[in-house]
């Protein structure tokens, strides 16, 4: 009987909640790691009990371990994260340079064919893959060596490679998504990077048209249209046909245009879900209500999805990898909120419901479909 | 017997009760001990210490008998009283938030 297994990592430890297809009743597990901010937990599409999770705490640094079993156990797996030869230096904050230095590892991308072959984007911003179940990673270089590494800077959280997208239809095709350098894409399985940043416009750095620096916060794709990109920037929803060639602005009538996280539907390539979030500063829902945003038609019209979700009083917000679908019929959404809850809709986002409430700040939901 | 006392998150990673029970041969120091901790927890290199250079994390820090022995050299022989195992050698988180 298939089901849904949402993994969900939060600020002090890691969660699992399944339900079977009907996602009526949920179970909830956890917490793993207690204590540990958990960034990702990501499964093997070729493997589903095969879990891989990212822990990291300002103490004691960062952890990689490996579920075999769905979450019910881990282990500890390869935790060196070298960079290839002298890293040099980045941008830091106040524009001064700062030499590449590792904390931790944002986000985990399991092969869509190979349980053992996971990618890891890290903060100082650089991708790594592993080839072997995380034992040993490997540093996909060209990415920071392209030449334009020294310009990057960080953003709020940290110069971070938070979001990492494999052309399911050709698989040497990666995109990887860097705060704040932009969106990077690979045709040669990583060895060589290009920018592909044409169109974005930030006011936030002096050149708003450059080819690198944009804040870019989650970029997704719909397995069926690989050249087809929907991206949420710092400001602006964007959306790419030429995969990342040029990209233009589809944030239509949205009540903010700013957000962090982005999600397509399982089986409708042209309807896609945004968190609308206020900002610069305030980083809670407009209004005090939290509304998802579905656009049906690619982007550019938006309709607001609000039952069952807080309509006033609401002042929490939802990370970038805190949103995730499921490929049942109807699709699932779940997305979870610094606020520590994790809402899911089984009706492609008509109605939602809280399937937990209290947790600590939800960091990242990853939803497993399961045969 | 030395006793180690563990913060929670590292027992927590280790699987382990907060407090450890290692034996070492001799008089060893605080460098050597942690290295026999590592080694019966491989799971905690790079957690109390950075797994290149071998420093202390910033944040940690190393208490036994009423002193705070984080700033002394690594090499720097136990305290007596944690070479018997009346003492616990404590390693902690700073207090910083969170």
């Amino acid at each position: 009987m298939s089901g849904v297994r949402l993994l969900v990592g939060t600020s002090k430890g890691a969660f699992v909640l399944t339900a079977d297809g009907s996602r009526r009743s949920w179970q909830i597990e956890g917490p793993s790691f207690g204590g540990w901010g958990v960034y990702h937990l990501a499964g093997a599409p070729s493997e589903p009990s095969r879990l891989y999770a990212s822990l990291s705490n300002g103490w004691f640094g960062q952890q990689v371990q490996r579920s075999d079993d769905g979450g019910r156990t881990w282990s500890a797996i390869g935790n060196r994260f070298d960079y290839e030869g002298d890293p040099g230096v980045h941008q830091h904050y106040d524009g001064t340079p700062r030499p590449w230095s590792f904390t931790r590892v944002w986000h985990l991308e399991p092969s869509a064919t190979d349980p053992d072959t996971v990618y890891a984007g890290v903060e100082d911003a650089a991708l790594f893959r592993s080839r072997d179940g995380g034992l040993g990673w490997e540093e996909l270089s060209g990415l920071r060596r392209h030449g334009s590494g020294e310009s990057w800077a960080p953003g709020a959280g940290g110069m971070c490679l938070h979001t990492v997208v494999v052309d399911p239809s050709r698989p040497s095709r990666i995109f990887a998504a860097i705060s704040a350098a932009g969106v990077f894409r690979s045709d040669d399985s990583g060895t060589t990077w290009a920018p592909v940043n044409r169109g974005l416009s930030s006011t936030t750095i002096p050149d708003p048209d450059a080819d690198v620096g944009h804040c870019v916060h989650r970029i997704a794709m719909h397995p069926s249209r690989p050249e087809v990109l929907y991206m949420q920037k710092h400001w602006d929803v964007m959306r790419s046909d030429d995969a990342g060639g040029s990209w233009r602005e589809v944030s239509g009538n949205l009540p903010s245009d700013f957000g962090f996280p982005i999600g397509v539907h399982s089986h409708e390539p042209e309807t896609v879900y945004v968190v609308p979030i206020k900002s610069d500063s305030e980083h809670y829902p407009p209004e005090g209500k939290l509304r998802v945003y579905r656009s049906r038609t690619g982007g550019d019209e938006w309709e607001p999805l609000t039952d069952g979700l807080p309509q006033q009083h609401c002042y929490v917000n939802v990370l970038r990898e805190a949103m995730s679908l499921d490929t049942l019929e109807p699709c699932g959404v779940y997305f979870g909120t610094t606020g520590g809850t994790v809402f899911a809709s089984a009706d492609s986002g008509e109605s939602w419901s809280a399937l937990a409430t209290d947790l600590p700040s939800v960091l990242s939901v990853e939803a497993q479909t399961l045969a | 017997m030395i006793r180690v006392v563990l913060p929670s998150q590292l027992s927590t990673l280790a699987r382990c009760d907060r407090e450890v029970h290692l034996e070492l041969a001799g008089t060893p120091s605080v460098c050597q001990l942690l290295d026999a901790l590592e080694a019966a927890h491989p799971v905690l290199v790079g957690a109390i210490r950075d797994a290149r250079s071998g420093q202390r994390r910033a944040f940690v820090r190393y208490f036994a008998c009423e002193r705070d022995l984080s700033h002394d050299p690594p090499d720097t022989t136990l305290p007596e009283a944690v070479l018997g195992g009346t003492e616990p050698f404590v390693v902690l988180g700073a207090i910083a938030g969170g």
